[in-house]
């Protein structure tokens, strides 16, 4: 008898019908992976088996008794534990308060919280994952993967027989990842089943079990990991065959764009030096904390910095974001959502932000007639997909969303585009939509910095490689030289390793 | 893909139901009261309403940028305080005018500057100047009030042009500067986007300290211009001018559908939400509720109208 057995499930919500007759089946000691683009409806599925939603028809058994889940609270009691995409946890309290958050064991007379108690049981549930987190640590002093963790071990702690995890591994190193797999190994042992959302089919094929592949609402197929390939799971999940997963296409490489000399900022880089032709695209990869972000911001004036940065020759001052931006220099955040849109705006408002300039005419009115003309072209020309351009971009999917973003770079004209893990949360339909995006701007002469985590993305993509590590590069790889095993060596590298490739 | 004006019209929607709570409100107080529909009161209304909608224009810009302002109140007392001892004193009525309206800004450019330079949550900042202002006010006129100030200043209150009275003039010209920045213009699209994502602002190159200054700085100039009009109207500065008028301002642009989270709304609805305050404030006088009891019912209807924007949204 299966652990959990879901049928015919119907959700639907204004306008869609979200889950359309889905069924998925679980068994204890199993990782069973839902693959899908976005908007398949994994999130829906799990939300009703999470109490979140409740389905409008279907079924749910769990060890064969139906059960009825109304909300959190039964999925709870029922033993469903879910690890959202986006942590849940109280940033300013420790570990142990997070663990227990509500189910506090208190002295019966004082009522006063028996925190030894609690420390001690946080303690044994992270020893039972295998990480060493200082239980009174503040959890906002913590990293993503440490957060997780502690997700982890509070879903443990209410002692849940299925384990759900959203997109567990988006925001984590390939380190972390590896550590997290450990621990999901550890909770398949100890006869939980798992359920793990996923976009990224190397690590499905790695973890899981089985994979069940939904599109549109709809139950597609599942498929035993062991007795499938990428391909065969790609074509389930969009419907066709994808041609290429990196088209790559060469530009002869010209002049240098730009040139960075002895870059530092106390504390975070340190005697960063590189050039940037143009026509070529330049990968930065690197551990989480290796400093890309913070490089790429220094470039667009975010922070104070020592040593020389030229554009074509000429030496700038980037003060600030708006001279990174009048020098040719835009950066495509890596939180779309947090650092990037304006969630409740329409395309056109987020696309022409900064280039209203252009658009300004007597007594500072915005033409919006010459604005909507010129934002149609762009939507056009990058082919993103909305009703309209007054729609507002949180109803775009997460690769039209970054279309808008570049499309508002693009904009500006730049000589300079640093993209900052431009794939992150897209599904792969939309990824190569973006590669191709890449190649084609390259080929109009616009050089490009792309920041990745990805790294089978970074030797797909780029022409040349650096590395960095702690706030350094580490290394310098060209494309034909570079791997997989390479690129970590330089990533985890310490002193006396540095330009050992050059 | 053809450019529509479909947002246009949601915005406008939103701005309708309100419209519609302000007309069902004149409605039956047109049937309770046969002398809510005169001329002279509704002229009477609009003048009354004129002064808290002035002020809460300005609101409306700080509190687009997710902020607040709690000192519109005092800095109405303060400005009105220093132009009516500048009239004592014998200055030119116009030049006693303009350096209110300059005490003001720059009041709210302090405000702005606490808030932007000095990282103070904009509640904090301005809950000081509120103090700081109504201190200075009753220091400068030792708790006295100024009255008997001229002809000429009374103009600006008391006065008609073409049998409209001045106070409606001013909100007139106020609402149409104000609408068109938000708008039409480059600004208001950054004051937009300065509440709707500060960090995403600040990475498309728009100064967000800059606009803060600004939107802190027109709101200490609209709530200086209403203590010009009511310090005119009066024909008196009082010391305590102003007291809680900084919550009749805010409580127009939340009736009137602005966020206080920043980024949506506009100066539209805090219009309708500044009348239905005026309206309402009109209809229970004429209605003969003791004053005790407006307080109540204001209060309810506040709530309720919240209420049902939010549960709509």
């Amino acid at each position: 008898m299966p652990l959990l057995e879901m049928k015919g499930i119907c959700k639907q919500f204004p306008g869609v019908m979200a889950l359309d007759d889905v069924c998925l089946t679980l068994d204890s000691g199993e990782v069973l992976a839902l693959l899908g683009e976005n908007g398949a409806g994994k999130s829906t599925l799990v939300k009703i088996l999470s109490g979140v939603y409740t389905m409008d028809k279907g079924q749910i058994k769990i060890n064969g008794d139906i059960v009825d889940i109304r909300n959190v609270w039964d999925a709870m009691k029922l033993g469903i534990g879910i690890i959202h995409q986006e942590l849940n946890l109280i940033p300013d309290l420790t570990v142990y308060e997070n663990i227990f958050l509500g189910r506090e064991k208190r002295n019966s007379v004082t009522k006063r919280i028996d925190k030894s108690y609690l420390k001690q049981e946080s303690k044994k549930l992270l020893n039972r994952l295998g990480v060493d987190i200082d239980v009174e640590r503040i959890v906002k002093t913590l990293s993503v993967a440490e957060q997780q963790m502690v997700e982890i071990a509070k879903v443990l702690s209410m002692d849940c027989r299925i384990i759900i995890m959203d997109e567990p591994t988006d925001a984590l190193t390939t380190d972390e990842v590896q550590n997290l797999f450990k621990v999901i190994r550890a909770l398949k042992c100890e006869g939980k089943g798992i359920i793990l959302i996923s976009h990224k089919i190397e690590e499905i094929m790695e973890i899981a079990d089985r994979v069940e592949v939904l599109r549109d609402g709809k139950y597609i197929g599942t498929k035993v990991v062991a007795e499938t390939n990428t391909d065969e799971l790609i074509k389930m999940m969009v419907g066709r065959e994808l041609k290429e997963k990196f088209p790559k296409v060469k530009v002869p490489v010209s002049d240098v764009v730009l040139e960075v000399r002895n870059l530092s900022v106390p504390g975070l880089l340190h005697d960063i030096s590189f050039e940037l032709r143009k026509g070529e695209v330049l990968g930065i990869a690197g551990l989480v904390g290796a400093g890309r972000t913070e490089l790429a911001k220094t470039l667009f004036g975010v922070y104070k910095y020592s040593g020389d940065v030229f554009v074509e020759g000429k030496k700038l001052k980037l003060t600030s974001t708006s001279a990174a931006i009048e020098a040719g220099i835009v950066y495509l955040t890596e939180d779309r959502k947090e650092e990037g849109l304006f969630l409740d705006k329409s395309v056109s408002y987020n696309m022409t932000l900064a280039t209203l300039k252009v658009f300004t005419g007597l007594l500072g009115k915005v033409d919006t007639r010459k604005e909507a003309q010129t934002v149609s072209d762009y939507v056009q020309r990058l082919r993103i997909k909305s009703p309209s351009i007054t729609q507002t971009v949180e109803n775009l999917s997460g690769g039209n969303q970054q279309k808008v973003l570049v499309g508002k770079w693009l904009m500006t004209q730049p000589k300079i585009m640093i993209l900052d893990e431009p794939t992150r949360g897209i599904d792969v339909g939309a990824k190569v939509e973006i590669y191709n995006l890449i190649n084609e701007l390259k080929k109009n002469g616009i050089a490009i910095i792309m920041i990745s985590s990805e790294l089978p993305e970074i030797l797909g993509i780029c022409d040349r490689i650096l590395v960095m590590h702690e706030g350094r590069i580490t290394g310098c790889l060209e494309d034909n030289e570079a791997t997989q095993e390479k690129i970590m060596r330089y990533a985890i590298s310490t002193g006396g390793m540095y330009f050992e490739a050059n | 893909m053809k450019p529509t004006k479909k947002r246009d019209w949601s915005v406008f929607l939103r701005g309708m139901q309100s419209v519609i709570g302000l007309l069902g409100l004149c409605i039956v107080l047109s049937i309770l009261s046969p002398r809510f529909l005169k001329w002279g009161n509704i002229l009477n209304v609009l003048t009354q309403t004129s002064l808290n909608a002035v002020m809460a224009i300005g609101m409306t810009f700080v509190i687009l940028t997710g902020g607040i302002d709690l000192s519109v109140g005092s800095i109405l007392a303060f400005s009105g305080m220093v132009t009516a001892g500048m009239i004592h004193s014998g200055l030119n009525v116009w030049i006693a005018i303009l350096i209110g309206l300059v005490i003001g800004t720059v009041l709210g450019l302090v405000n702005g500057l606490s808030v932007t330079k000095g990282n103070v949550p904009p509640f904090i900042a301005t809950l000081a100047m509120m103090t700081m202002a109504r201190g200075a006010t009753l220091v400068y006129s030792s708790g006295r009030p100024k009255p008997n100030l001229g002809e000429a200043f009374g103009f600006l209150g008391q006065g008609k042009i073409l049998s409209i009275p001045v106070p409606v003039i001013i909100l007139f010209f106020v609402f149409i500067i104000a609408y068109y920045v938000l708008t039409q213009t480059a600004t208001g699209r950054y004051i937009y986007a300065t509440g709707s994502n500060e960090k995403a602002a600040k990475l498309s190159g728009i100064k967000t300290d800059y606009i803060k200054l600004l939107v802190y700085a027109v709101s200490g100039f609209t709530a200086a211009l209403t203590g010009m009009v009511v310090t005119s109207m009066l024909d008196s500065a009082s010391p305590t001018a102003g007291t809680g008028a900084e919550l009749d301002a805010i409580a127009a642009v939340v009736l009137g559908g602005t966020s206080l989270s920043g980024g949506q709304g506009g100066v539209v609805g805090t219009i309708i939400g500044a009348l239905i305050i005026g309206v309402l404030n009109n209809g229970l006088n004429l209605l003969d509720v003791s004053s005790y009891y407006q307080q109540l019912i204001k209060g309810i209807v506040i709530l309720v109208a919240v209420l049902i924007d939010r549960r709509r949204r």
